[in-house]
């Protein structure tokens, strides 16, 4: 099929793009017939950006995260991570990805389960050392290092996976609804110490949730998606400044972009779906 | 259950008071001997502090109690023997017997109560029940092969299989490196090895999965013993046969575990590596194969119980003149039981020591499995 170039998202230089998404489409067969989980999907994510990708279930935003990562192949469209194909990209080792849940591997310790990567990748011990202690520092779990997992709670669990992810320095962080199965306290200490996160690496971060505070406070954009078929309804850019501290969430601002991020949501009709 | 711990308390010491009193019957057909006379007070005494202890809530020392009872009531049955309370296998001796049982049963119940509330620590006491168990069935057994006049042929006391065990350790010895040594390790070993190394080569090849593992659930079901004469026609009458029997015996519980093993790896787990772009030797190395740990462990102590089994029975079909099949199947021929006894004692013994050390590794490896360390998942 022809590929039309710029849409309403693409403004800027391809050159600059991390992930660049035109007229994406998946669809998986199923017994009962295809279900369309992406359908046209345009968009042009640049360096830098945090974006949050929010919506019901079964819009598609996971699955739009796993097709950068190279583990769902698209069925139409053209998908270009740092303009190669995403196969390529994966080879590469230009993400890291922080899953739904930690994953660690129980029999690792936790500095052992932060040089998994490392290993495969083939750094030397001294890297590996150095990388451990630097990315353990940078989510504090320092002295935690000869812990194994199930004697961490989930919090740190999740933290020490995404050291795991931080750890072989790919300048693309991929994150499904990581805080998802936190409680509120934890999930928003752990936002605020994203966000430094964020500041100090200069990464690129993809970020997956449902929650709309939590994709407002974190994202200089915001990708409200919605179901039947998966599609991007509204592709806000937020205005808050760099720095923010957890209390700018009672700002008139951010309360206007939460705002519109809900209508863009009730537009998609994705209320009905999660009754 | 205060209300059972009495019960038990008050019916085992009654019991115990009963056999004492019991030899006034049987004394009327011979006098007993006065150092069985003297004998009799102390016990009593014993038996009814202990009965009366047993009664107050002088809760602390209960168990301790219990076991001087016990002890007093075991005393009793060499007791009996020794003529107070008249011949083997009359009133007073079965009497203390079920004394004996009931106080043990005693016993047993308050230490294990003492235990789980706490006022006993659980290190070493926990040990003390099963050993006491094992030693009541010990007592029993050899008290009523005695007392009712069991042919040795039918089941020899657990004394005489110990003379037989002490008398003939050099026979059995040599057994014992026949089978185990010579035979059940080199088989297991090869049998695990390649069932491990072929469930890999399955896992990996469609056209193997496919096509060997829908025969090796098959073969599996055979009962694999019924080859034991062909494999003794292929490899001679020495251990090789019966290596070969366990080879055969150990490869298919391996083979069918390490494949639902590899699978054990959640797909999160996988999408991981898949990440990293890791090789499949490394997903295999580092994801894979530590997944399947617990279940290569499964296989590895149900085949340790095979493995044994097959070349006991597999000596039944020809073998020079050792093995521990050999001995039991020409024992039984030749009526020499108590032999027989011994060499299942021993099998026994190994077998046991075999599947503790695997579990003991098992252990050490897989601790991070949630049934090791006794955690949530």
């Amino acid at each position: 099929m022809s590929v039309t170039t710029t849409t309403s998202t693409t403004g800027t230089g391809a050159a600059l793009a991390v992930v660049q998404a035109q007229n994406l489409g998946l669809t998986f067969p199923t017994a009962d017939g295809d279900v369309v989980a992406l359908s046209d999907v345009n968009l042009t994510i640049e360096k830098g950006d945090f974006v949050s990708f929010i919506g019901p279930s079964g819009c598609g935003k996971t699955t739009f995260l796993r097709t950068i990562a190279d583990l769902e192949q698209p069925t139409s469209g053209t998908l270009r991570i740092n303009g190669q194909t995403p196969e390529n990209a994966r080879k590469d080792r230009a993400y890291g990805y922080v899953f739904q849940a930690p994953a660690l591997y129980p029999w690792r310790t936790i500095e052992k389960n932060v040089a998994l990567p490392l290993e495969i990748m083939g750094h030397s011990q001294a890297q590996q050392t150095e990388r451990i202690k630097r990315t353990l520092d940078l989510v504090n779990l320092s002295g935690f290092e000869k812990k194994y997992p199930w004697q961490l709670s989930g919090g740190m669990q999740q933290r020490a996976s995404i050291a795991r992810a931080l750890a072989f320095d790919a300048d693309l962080l991929l994150m499904d609804e990581p805080f998802g199965a936190l409680d509120e306290i934890v999930r928003d200490h752990l936002n605020s110490e994203l966000l430094k996160l964020w500041d100090r690496t200069k990464k690129t971060i993809c970020f997956v949730t449902h929650s709309i505070p939590e994709a407002v406070y974190l994202s200089t954009k915001i990708v409200v998606m919605s179901p039947r078929p998966g599609r991007v309804t509204d592709v806000i850019e937020s205005n808050l400044p760099r720095e923010r501290p957890l209390d700018i969430r009672e700002t008139p601002e951010f309360l206007a972009i939460a705002a519109r991020v809900r209508d863009g949501l009730r537009a998609g009709h994705s209320y009905e779906e999660v009754v | 259950m205060i209300f059972r711990h009495r019960i038990l308390a008050t019916l085992g010491t009654l019991s115990a008071l009963l056999a004492i009193v019991t030899p006034e019957v049987v004394l009327a057909d011979g006098a007993a001997a006065p150092a069985g006379r003297l004998l009799l007070l102390p016990i009593i005494g014993l038996v009814l502090a202990g009965g009366i202890g047993l009664l107050t809530r002088w809760t602390l020392w209960q168990p301790l109690v219990s076991l001087v009872l016990l002890f007093g009531s075991a005393l009793m049955l060499p007791g009996a023997v020794a003529g107070f309370a008249g011949a083997i296998g009359g009133p007073a001796y079965w009497q203390s017997l079920i004394a004996f049982w009931l106080l043990t049963w005693n016993f047993a119940e308050r230490l294990s109560a003492a235990i789980r509330d706490g006022r006993l620590p659980e290190t070493g006491t926990g040990v003390i029940i099963p050993i006491t168990f094992g030693l009541t069935l010990l007592i029993l057994w050899e008290a009523i092969t005695r007392g009712a006049n069991v042919p040795p042929v039918l089941l020899p006391a657990p004394s005489a299989i110990g003379t037989q065990l002490a008398n003939s350790a050099p026979i059995l010895w040599a057994d014992f490196v026949q089978t185990f040594i010579k035979s059940v390790i080199p088989g297991y070993v090869i049998g695990c090895l390649a069932g491990l190394v072929v469930a890999i080569a399955v896992d990996r090849s469609p056209f193997l999965k496919a096509g060997l593992l829908p025969i090796g659930n098959f073969m599996s079901a055979l009962p694999i013993i019924g080859i034991a004469p062909i494999m003794v026609m292929w490899f001679g009458f020495d251990w090789q046969s019966k290596a070969a029997v366990v080879v055969a015996m150990t490869f298919f519980p391996m083979l069918v575990n390490t494949v639902a093993g590899l699978n054990a790896a959640s797909s999160i787990e996988r999408d991981l590596m898949r990440t990293y772009a890791a090789s499949y030797w490394q997903t295999l190395l580092k994801l894979r194969l530590p997944a399947a740990g617990p279940f290569i462990f499964n296989a590895l102590k149900i085949n340790s119980t095979l493995a044994l089994i097959g070349a006991i029975v597999a000596e039944f079909f020809g073998t020079p003149v050792v093995g521990m099949g050999f001995r039991i199947s020409t024992g039984v021929g030749r009526l020499a039981i108590d032999l027989v006894w011994a060499e299942i004692a021993v099998a026994a013994v190994a077998g046991s020591a075999f599947y503790g050390v695997l579990a003991l590794i098992e252990r050490g490896v897989t601790f991070w499995h949630p049934s090791v360390r006794g955690g949530r998942a």
